[in-house]
């Protein structure tokens, strides 16, 4: 083409090598570059984990501390208990309040102003009152002493703490004024503000207050949705992967139901929510935001994984097995459970692990049958109002206050933790009981 | 929480109708040295026992707690006062006995206690007490009654093992039904109220109609008092946000599985692969976040510096991060294809001189290209169908836009929308809801029918 070939005389024909060797060059380039892109997607792919990973974790891991003050709070007993009784009602309903309130404000003994006093005030935590008062109900003895108490701070001082304010950003563009901070840095210098471990986090219901919003209630709603989805499913699931493996004649039913299985497992989850809302709660009556509902809805929804995972079980084990059975006496149903599902058994648990890490993070179909709803205290049933885990997520992803974000980051690596430990189970589980035939 | 304690007692009474069983077997047949006679294995005799003790009483038990409530409030209804109950709609009906039902568990009342109600609460607390009561001992007594009536029917030549296998085989079948029902329920219950929302809007205003606006007026005679249900912006805004999510997705996930399977070393694929694919067991929430907290400001600000207005919520932000949710899909799919092509054609290609990437291009994705479309229209319809993702990141607004920087919405986010919060089913709002799901699952099957024949017939042409 570019470079003829030599001539010798006349027009002697192009030897085909000299057309190859010419364009090797061009070749062997396309060939790098094209490497090169498959490496480049590799590596987007990777580096899109590692950057969801490190974008979640950057940002959730200060929600597991939490800022606190320590003042010296007077447990007096005229407050608290001034009959003197030792009456549990008397001192549950004692003003803990005033108590917080004037231990600070003995710090700041200049601080006058009304308006000041209220900022000052605003560095607590509404909830610091409820928590003292949980902390004196369980120790009576130190009414009438005076102790050095770490009083939950506010969301906004925790995460001026946490840097998540600019200190030195004007006035106007931060939630907290000049005053607070000069307070804050005064109490950082007498080292009563501290970062302890975030207990409230992983004992307290959800809470309008970031302060005060744990993950509790969504973690003990997401364990009675997941058990009972278990329960559920999982007999269902084996059996039917039973009968349509081992005992149904292949005709168009058969067909039918296996093109249904299949098909069923990738229709949108948002429509197994639809389902949810017109026949369980819609028809059946089932009361809406309840662990019931939810896990009625899952294994709806988990029930093809399953179905088609325990038919995989099934299929790998070698057919020799149920011919050995069936030729010593043993009926077709002895066949299957004495010998065949043993050995399937741990090819159909990890599908229905893999199933239940799905289920766990299932969110849509549950917005529409009411798990979405505001619901502070921990459920302790399955037919309590309860939310999940991933709802719960989404709910706090959506509130404005700065310190949601690090709270909804946390949520969403606990969740991320648990999902992984059900992968882990599942793999270890599968390589533990792999079998070549 | 009584029927938990119930269910525990009826499994203690079918252990103990099994033991018996398995007694009564051995005597019938006159003790263990004659138990040859018995037609089948003692435990067999045991499991007919339990299993007439269980199953009958475990299904009266479902019936009773099923009707319990509605026996139970037709009785008090026909009790109330005909001047607290004429005239008024069904509806308040049930707003009363909802609180009498309060009144009667200790819950907060909305209205004022008159005595009348005070007196049917307490006759429906009575009922019910009554009705938990008497399913207590039928239950049980259904129980006790199976057990007798296997204890008397078991004799030797009883076929105690074919009786029990034809039983648990009849579980098994009603199991694998349970898998076509949930079709018929998708498609029957989003089917009725589809068609209950065609009643009110007709079919051609709402897939051609170009404007969207489900909000229902306070007062009738309010302007656009009916809401506007064209669903178009939906349409244009779901394959939007879908294309975009399929141009991240495609490219990266074909380009990697073609990388992973030709090129790589065994090494890099063992640790390369598991990782991509901790992508596809990602909860979709946590992508909802990623976009609306990082990837959305981030496209914003970007958008800013070169001088473009990007919405807050834009359609590219949702697109972005719904692409890279898919690449797994992608990968894992065209993985699958590209390894079943067999190794004698890609011999035969290097036979005749072609380097590898010209093996791939020329050979090996025209021979696995059916396969490989049949994927990539799987993860449209998965696509299609997030939810999260779009709710979280794309908009509210129903804008009829080409433009990527836009805010656009879904049908999936509209759904949502409008099926969270307060709801009657008989408004078009609520049904509109269900004409979109009808709509996305139609779409979704069909796209998955077609795919999974092509990867089929792909996967036989091989075999």
């Amino acid at each position: 083409m570019n470079n003829p070939a030599p001539t010798q005389s006349g027009a002697t024909p192009r030897r085909t090598i000299d057309i190859v060797n010419a364009s090797l060059k061009r070749r062997y380039a396309q060939e790098r570059r094209f490497r090169l892109v498959g490496v480049f997607a590799v590596a987007l792919g990777l580096a899109f984990v590692v950057l969801l990973f490190t974008d979640i974790i950057s940002k959730g891991y200060t929600a597991f501390q939490q800022t606190y003050i320590r003042l010296p709070v007077t447990l007096s007993q005229d407050i608290i208990d001034p009959t003197g009784t030792r009456d549990l009602n008397a001192i549950s309903g004692a003003n803990y309040n005033k108590l917080i309130r004037d231990a600070l404000r003995q710090q700041f003994p200049e601080v006058t102003d009304r308006r000041e006093l209220r900022q000052i005030y605003a560095m607590l935590s509404i909830g610091a009152p409820q928590l003292l008062r949980e902390q004196v109900m369980a120790d009576p003895g130190l009414i009438g002493t005076t102790q050095e108490i770490w009083v939950l701070a506010d969301d906004e001082i925790d995460m001026l703490i946490k840097g998540n304010i600019d200190r030195h950003a004007a006035q106007s563009d931060r939630q907290v004024s000049d005053e607070t901070i000069a307070w804050v840095s005064r109490l950082e210098q007498q080292g009563r503000i501290a970062k302890h471990f975030n207990t409230i986090f992983f004992t307290h219901g959800t809470s309008r207050e970031p302060e005060l919003a744990g993950i509790a209630g969504a973690l003990m709603g997401s364990f009675y949705t997941l058990l009972l989805t278990l329960v559920l499913s999982f007999p269902i699931g084996v059996g039917a992967a039973l009968y349509l493996e081992e005992f149904a004649p292949k005709n168009r039913w058969t067909d039918l139901i296996e093109v249904n299985v299949n098909n069923l497992a990738a229709v949108p989850s948002i429509v197994f929510g639809l389902l949810g809302l017109a026949v369980f709660i819609g028809f059946f009556g089932v009361q809406r935001s309840t662990p019931l509902v939810a896990a009625l809805v899952m294994t709806i929804m988990t029930l093809p994984t399953i179905i088609i995972a325990s038919r995989v079980a099934l299929k790998s084990v070698p057919p020799s097995i149920r011919e050995a059975a069936l030729g010593i006496g043993a009926s077709p149903l002895q066949t299957q459970f004495h010998h065949v599902l043993p050995l399937a058994l741990p090819g159909m648990l990890t599908g229905a692990i893999i199933g239940m890490a799905r289920a766990l993070g299932e969110t849509a179909p549950l917005l529409m049958i009411g798990m979405i709803a505001f619901i502070v205290d921990i459920p302790h049933g399955f037919n309590d109002s309860a939310t999940v885990l991933p709802v719960q997520i989404y709910l706090w992803a959506d509130s404005p206050e700065r310190a949601f974000v690090e709270r909804t980051s946390a949520a969403i690596i606990v969740l991320l933790a648990f999902l992984f430990l059900m992968n882990l189970a599942a793999v270890l589980l599968r390589r533990k009981f792999e079998r070549r035939w | 929480m009584y029927a938990w304690i119930l269910i525990l007692l009826l499994l203690a009474v079918m252990a103990v109708a099994y033991q018996l069983g398995i007694r009564r077997a051995i005597s019938s047949a006159g003790g263990f040295s004659r138990i040859n006679t018995l037609h089948s294995l003692p435990a067999y005799y045991g499991l007919y026992a339990a299993l007439w003790a269980g199953i009958p009483s475990l299904l009266l038990m479902g019936i009773w707690i099923g009707f319990q409530d509605q026996i139970v409030a037709s009785l008090v209804t026909a009790n109330l006062s005909s001047d607290l109950l004429d005239g008024q709609s069904a509806g308040h009906v049930n707003l009363i006995l909802n609180d009498i039902k309060n009144l009667a568990t200790g819950n907060i009342v909305s209205v004022n206690v008159t005595p009348e109600i005070q007196a049917a609460a307490d006759q429906f607390a009575r009922l019910e007490r009554i009705a938990n009561w008497s399913m207590w001992l039928a239950v049980l007594a259904v129980a006790l009654g199976g057990m007798a009536y296997a204890w008397q029917k078991t004799e030797p030549r009883m076929r105690a093992r074919n009786r029990v296998e034809s039983i648990v085989l009849l579980i098994m079948v009603i199991c694998s039904l349970i898998a076509i029902l949930t079709t018929l329920g998708i498609v029957l219950s989003v089917l009725f109220e589809s068609l209950r929302f065609f009643q009110m809007i007709s079919p051609l205003e709402f897939f051609f109609g170009t404007e969207w606006s489900p909000q229902i007026a306070m007062r009738t005679d309010q302007v656009g008092a009916s809401g506007a249900f064209g669903a178009i912006p939906l349409f244009t805004g779901t394959l939007m946000v879908s294309l975009i999510a399929m141009l991240v997705a495609v490219p990266i996930g074909l380009m990697s599985a073609i990388y992973l399977s030709e090129y790589a070393s065994r090494h890099i694929r063992a640790i390369a692969k598991p990782v991509i694919e901790v992508l596809a067991g990602i909860p979709t929430v946590v992508y909802g976040f990623f976009a609306a907290l990082t990837v959305a400001p981030v496209i914003r600000d970007l958008g800013a510096a070169i001088g473009l207005q990007v919405a807050s919520e834009s359609a590219l932000a949702a697109g972005l991060v719904m692409g890279i949710m898919i690449i797994p899909f992608v990968s894992s799919l065209s993985d699958d294809v590209i390894n079943a092509v067999p190794q004698s054609m890609r011999d035969g290609s290097y036979a005749l001189g072609a380097t590898q990437s010209e093996t791939i291009r020329r050979v090996i994705i025209p021979a696995a290209l059916p396969g490989i479309v049949g994927g990539i229209l799987l993860a449209i319809s998965r696509a299609i169908g997030e939810t999260m993702i779009v709710v979280m990141a794309a908009g509210m607004a129903a804008n009829l836009t080409a433009n990527p920087l836009d805010s656009v919405t879904t049908v999936t986010v509209q759904i949502v929308t409008l099926l969270t919060g307060d709801q009657e089913f008989d408004s078009a709002k609520t049904l509109a809801a269900f004409a979109l799901g009808l709509t996305l699952f139609l779409v979704t099957l069909t796209l998955n029918i077609i795919a999974l024949s092509i990867v089929r017939k792909y996967r036989e042409q091989y075999e």
